[in-house]
């Protein structure tokens, strides 16, 4: 009897050969540097800082110093308490709204790519509507007449509006695929369509996937900043948005209260920069052609001239 | 050995020597090409024939110069002997310009009134570079899909050929030879403006070949031109190639995987296996007796359409990583007839036996240092391959 | 041809047209006429070389017996049966049955799975393997089936990790993993490095024999054809020109395009440019469109001995003897057999059997195959 072996190598073979592609290519290692610098404030952040970030206190509108790292707001509350939590609650919603979002375009996108027919046309139909909307302005719109302003407002305005271009892509991209041999050859042992679609087609769009989530988080990051910037969030929560709306709404430019907005606005950009790097990495691994090789060392011409006996 | 001149008076065309071309890859050196020597006489064709690997194509590219980083020509020399001509030809590659690369063919000079003195491809400038391209050497590539550009019509590419190398041409002047040209490969005049996806595989290719033949060059290389043609089609269209060389005099190099096919239009072939020739023979001397155990093995991977119907077997193995070529001769893995020289030793090219001094093989078998029993026949090619066969039934690391 | 086994697939006037979904102002759908009336028979321990150009049609019957298409028209019968009934009812316990191997080594196996993903897919799919232990023995033992050895090495690698041979390998070990009785290789070897085919090929005929499989044998090269299998069935344009035993079909063609078929192809014992051509040997001639083909028979323009009537009608099957048949006017106009429900019903030795138990047949092949042991 055959004692089965254990191959714990190719788990970690693969695991090796993604680390040394990440960690290869310069731009997804800046940008996953800066992913993981937020991701480990948001997680470490408020334990090492623990505080209220709403708690009011007598020191008004002060400048960094030892007893408020990055100063205070208008109404005493510790900037630095208010950014750590902020980063908490912005990464929390980007990713979570980003892979909703992802989900939702995924099954469409590949659902519509895969049957063809009817099916197809009326997915189509449906993302095209979408597609054509205009995501900000509607979401402002959306945000503003909602009943409830809070973060599940935010978050569903922000699916429904961010869906289609991720299914439109994924759907011409699973379109050339189910070409493809292997998926014939699949259909030729007898799977199904959903197997076929969930765990033949789409992990080879994976590079595709993670591009679109990438993408999405950054659009979320930014777009719910924008909606909370703009009152439409709920402005009694702490992150990044409400705190630009409440410099805002301040006057803290005019009064020269840097530290207030600054942090804020350093961090979405930080991110969306990371963000950004990551996404650009992520098409130079998938596409090989995107790639600049290094230079080859140019081995002198060999001058001999002898002819082989 | 000593090198041994072929008895027929030498015409050389095109002479490589001591050709290497290596590929940097992140994991490791590929060494493409090792050492390549071969002469094409002028109007002669010759067959370049091997699998995956072997450097064939390699090859092609590496004496159009075509080869990009990470590929790297890291030895050698390509040397050219262009025929002196007048009238509107004139000034075109006179070796008296370049001092420094003439150097003359094997020592031996020819009584020709054609150029007796050659002109190494390999130190071209640029601009010379472009005079040569077409003019002189054209190449025919596998897919002419890939070719040609989807965006243009097959008219306007061969007119971009004459508009740049003969800037004296007027447009009326080009077009007429463009028609000339489609009508000389058969192609109605009136496809002029068809685009390529409007053509079928077989007149792509034979609009491929018309823009290899717009400025009358010496040397055509053809890279599997009709691989990815069906066969009726390919053979119309190397009849054509061979009714057009009969008209236009031009000489060719025709690489391909088919050694069936280079049996029946090539004058001498060349076998090559992992970037080195390991044979070289006129198809006749080819067909009679191959010499190199991989010739035989080539020759007998195509099943015959007439003649007795029996088992064939193939080659064991697989054709080497280059990155990892086996030590010694790289065939030696494979090969029915290894014995103990073949994985320390690298055989050279040189004269099989005295009676045929035109084949030449890079095989220890002919090398009497090493082997003193007789020269393999064909009889004892089959029986080694069948035995390797049948021992490999049983236990044969599969391909 | 052996008269008293039965056909364990046959394809009955078989039509496959593909519509082409275009705006046409003129209201006429128009539609690639890719398989036009063929038929053909599989029987175990047989190879069938189903030999054509490109757009023969070829792959497209290839594609139709493994029901990756419905046919337009025609039927498709399963050990004497039309399908959707009796033991294939469903479509996957077709697929139990009848598999097919791919031609691309290199996209017919999905880079992102391993080569024990894709051999377990079929086991888990038909009910092979009960755990995950036995499994992997299966997968273990197909492996070696198909000389890739050592198996244990091979089982965790990658499609990109392997050569075209073993790929290839790897496709034939998936379909074998169904235990299928029919085979379906469409042109197994044509991406393949020169030297390693006949390897490949000799493992399709060792497993043939071992398993009394009935293989279709798709190319484009006669010449491996020849090689092969017992029985050729030429295709040109959709249509079946000429079938028969191979070497009667091969050493005297009768049909205009199995003539050009066979003088085409390479052949080194004709040596020398060969720049005149035989009197008869078409010039000039592609594939036609098969969105408007030539009416009645498909050649006929391309023909050198067309007559009128080559425009009107396809031909019949023309029976020539010995299981030798042409579709051609210059040998008779066929009878007209459109109305018949099975290939056996032309011809006169054969009765209808009905579905017999696996084990039957076996002892017959086994004799036929000591009694003309025409190549290993």
């Amino acid at each position: 009897m055959l004692v089965p072996t254990t191959t714990p190598s190719t788990t970690m073979l693969r695991l090796r050969d993604t680390w040394r592609l990440v960690t290869l290519n310069r731009k997804v290692s800046f940008g996953l540097a800066i992913l993981a610098f937020f991701v480990l404030l948001a997680i470490f952040g408020p334990m090492f800082f623990p505080g209220d970030p709403n708690a009011f206190s007598p020191d008004i509108l002060q400048p960094p110093s030892t007893a408020h790292w990055l100063g205070t707001t208008q109404t005493g509350q510790d900037v630095l308490t208010q950014l750590l939590w902020g980063t908490r609650f912005s990464l929390i919603m980007g990713f979570a709204i980003g892979i909703s979002t992802m989900i939702i375009s995924v099954i469409i996108g590949l659902v519509a790519g895969y049957f063809g027919g009817l099916i197809d046309e009326v997915l189509s139909l449906f993302t095209n509507v979408f597609l054509v909307l205009p995501t900000l302005p509607l979401a402002i719109l959306l945000a503003a007449f909602a009943a409830y302003r809070g973060p599940l407002t935010i978050a569903i305005v922000l699916i429904v509006t961010g869906w289609s271009w991720g299914a439109r892509v994924l759907r011409a991209q699973t379109l050339s695929m189910r070409n493809r041999d292997y998926v014939d050859a699949a259909k030729a042992s007898g799977e199904n369509s959903l197997h076929i679609i969930f765990f033949e087609i789409l992990p080879n769009e994976i590079s595709i996937v993670a591009a679109e989530l990438l993408g999405t988080v950054i659009y979320v990051i930014l777009a719910e900043t924008g909606l909370e910037f703009l009152g439409l969030g709920d402005i009694t929560s702490t992150s990044w948005g409400t705190m630009l709306y409440w410099a805002g709404n301040n006057d803290a430019l005019m009064l020269g209260a840097w530290w207030w907005f600054l942090p804020p606005g350093l961090c979405i950009a930080l991110l969306g920069a990371g963000l950004a790097f990551i996404n650009f990495g992520i098409d130079e691994i998938a596409n090989p052609r995107l790639r600049t090789e290094p230079k080859p060392k140019l081995a002198k011409r060999n001058k001999n001239r002898e002819v082989a006996a | 050995m000593t090198f041994v001149a072929p008895a027929t008076a030498s015409n050389p065309l095109l002479e490589i020597k001591n050709m290497s071309v290596d590929y940097y890859a992140a994991n490791g050196t590929v060494h493409a090409l090792t050492d390549v020597s071969i002469t094409l006489e002028r109007g002669q064709i010759l067959g370049l024939a091997g699998e995956s690997g072997s450097g064939k194509s390699t090859l092609a590219y590496a004496i159009t110069r075509l080869l990009r980083p990470p590929a790297e020509i890291t030895g050698g020399q390509l040397l050219y002997f262009p025929r002196p001509r007048d009238g509107e030809n004139s000034g075109r590659l006179r070796g008296s310009s370049r001092a420094n690369a003439r150097v003359t063919s094997s020592g031996m000079l020819t009584e020709n009134v054609e150029s007796a003195e050659g002109v190494d491809i390999l130190e071209f400038s640029p601009a010379e570079l472009r005079e040569f391209r077409w003019d002189e050497l054209s190449i025919v590539f596998q897919s002419a899909m890939n070719a040609l550009n989807p965006v243009l019509n097959i008219g306007t590419q061969i007119t971009d050929v004459l508009r740049t190398h003969r800037p004296e041409m007027g447009a009326d002047a080009r077009h007429k030879r463009a028609i000339d040209l489609l009508r000389l490969v058969g192609i109605a005049p009136d496809r002029i403006k068809s685009y390529p996806h409007q053509l079928s595989g077989g007149m792509r290719q034979r609009a491929i070949i018309a823009i290899a033949l717009a400025l009358s060059p010496e040397l055509i290389i053809m890279d599997e031109p009709t691989t990815a043609l069906d066969v009726v089609v390919q053979r119309e269209i190397l009849r054509e190639i061979m009714q057009l060389r009969h008209r236009l005099n031009f000489s060719v190099i025709f690489i391909t995987h088919d050694l069936s096919l280079l049996l029946e239009i090539a004058d001498k072939i060349a076998i090559m296996y992992a970037g080195r020739i390991v044979e070289t023979a006129t198809r006749t001397e080819l067909h009679q007796q191959p010499r190199h155990p991989y010739s035989y093995g080539l020759l007998n991977s195509f099943p015959t359409l007439h003649g007795p119907r029996r088992r064939m077997t193939g080659i064991p193995g697989s054709p080497p990583d280059l990155r990892d070529i086996p030590p010694g001769c790289a065939f030696h893995p494979r090969c029915p007839f290894a014995f103990e020289p073949c994985n320390t030793v690298l055989p050279v090219l040189c004269t099989s036996t005295p009676e045929t001094p035109g084949q030449q093989v890079a095989c220890h078998l002919y090398d009497q240092r090493f082997n003193s029993e007789g020269l393999p026949t064909n009889a004892d090619f089959a029986k080694k391959y069948e035995s390797a066969y049948e021992t490999g039934q049983g236990t044969r690391k599969a391909v | 041809m052996n008269n008293s086994i039965p056909p364990i697939l046959e394809a009955v006037h078989l039509r496959k047209y593909f519509p082409l979904r275009q705006f046409n102002l003129s209201g006429a759908s128009e539609a690639v006429h890719a398989v036009e009336d063929t038929s053909l028979a599989l029987y175990p321990g047989r190879a069938l070389a189903l030999v054509g150009e490109s757009g023969s049609g070829k792959t497209t019957v290839a594609r139709l017996l493994a029901r990756l298409y419905e046919p337009t028209a025609g039927t498709i019968l399963f050990q004497g049966k039309p399908l959707n009934t009796g033991k294939v009812a469903s479509l996957r316990s077709y697929r139990h049955h009848v598999q097919l191997v791919f031609q691309d080594p290199f996209s017919s196996l999905n880079p992102v799975h391993d080569v024990r993903y894709h051999l377990s897919r079929p086991l888990r799919l038909h009910g092979y393997a009960q755990n995950r232990n036995y499994e992997r023995e299966l997968i273990l033992a197909l492996l070696n089936r198909v000389s890739l050895s050592p198996a244990e090495q091979f089982i965790q690698k990658y499609p990109h990790q392997l050569s075209g041979g073993q790929r290839q390998r790897v496709a034939i070990a998936r379909a074998l993993a169904a235990r299928p009785e029919v085979l379906l290789a469409d042109e197994p070897v044509s991406m393949l490095d020169v030297s390693i085919r006949l390897d490949v090929l000799n493992l399709l005929l060792g497993l043939k024999n071992e398993q009394q499989l009935a293989l279709l044998f798709i190319t484009h090269d006669i010449a491996s054809a020849r090689y092969f299998a017992e029985d050729t069935l030429v295709m040109y344009a959709g249509q079946t020109v000429e079938g028969g035993p191979s070497e009667d079909v091969i050493q005297s063609p009768k049909h205009p395009y199995t003539q050009l078929l066979i003088s085409a192809a390479p052949d080194p014992d004709r040596m020398g440019t060969d720049e005149q051509g035989t009197a008869g040997r078409p010039e000039r001639g592609e594939i036609p469109s098969l969105i408007h083909p030539p009416t009645g028979c498909r050649f006929h323009p391309r023909c050198p001995h067309a007559m009128p009537v080559c425009r009107e009608r396809f031909p019949g099957r023309t029976d020539l003897g010995e299981g030798h048949w042409t579709n051609c006017f210059l040998y008779g106009s066929g009878e007209d057999d459109s109305s018949a429900t099975s290939l056996t019903d032309n011809i006169a030795s054969h009765t209808v059997v009905p579905h017999e138990p696996k084990q039957a047949p076996q002892a017959d092949v086994q004799q036929k195959e000591e009694a003309a042991p025409e190549h290993n």
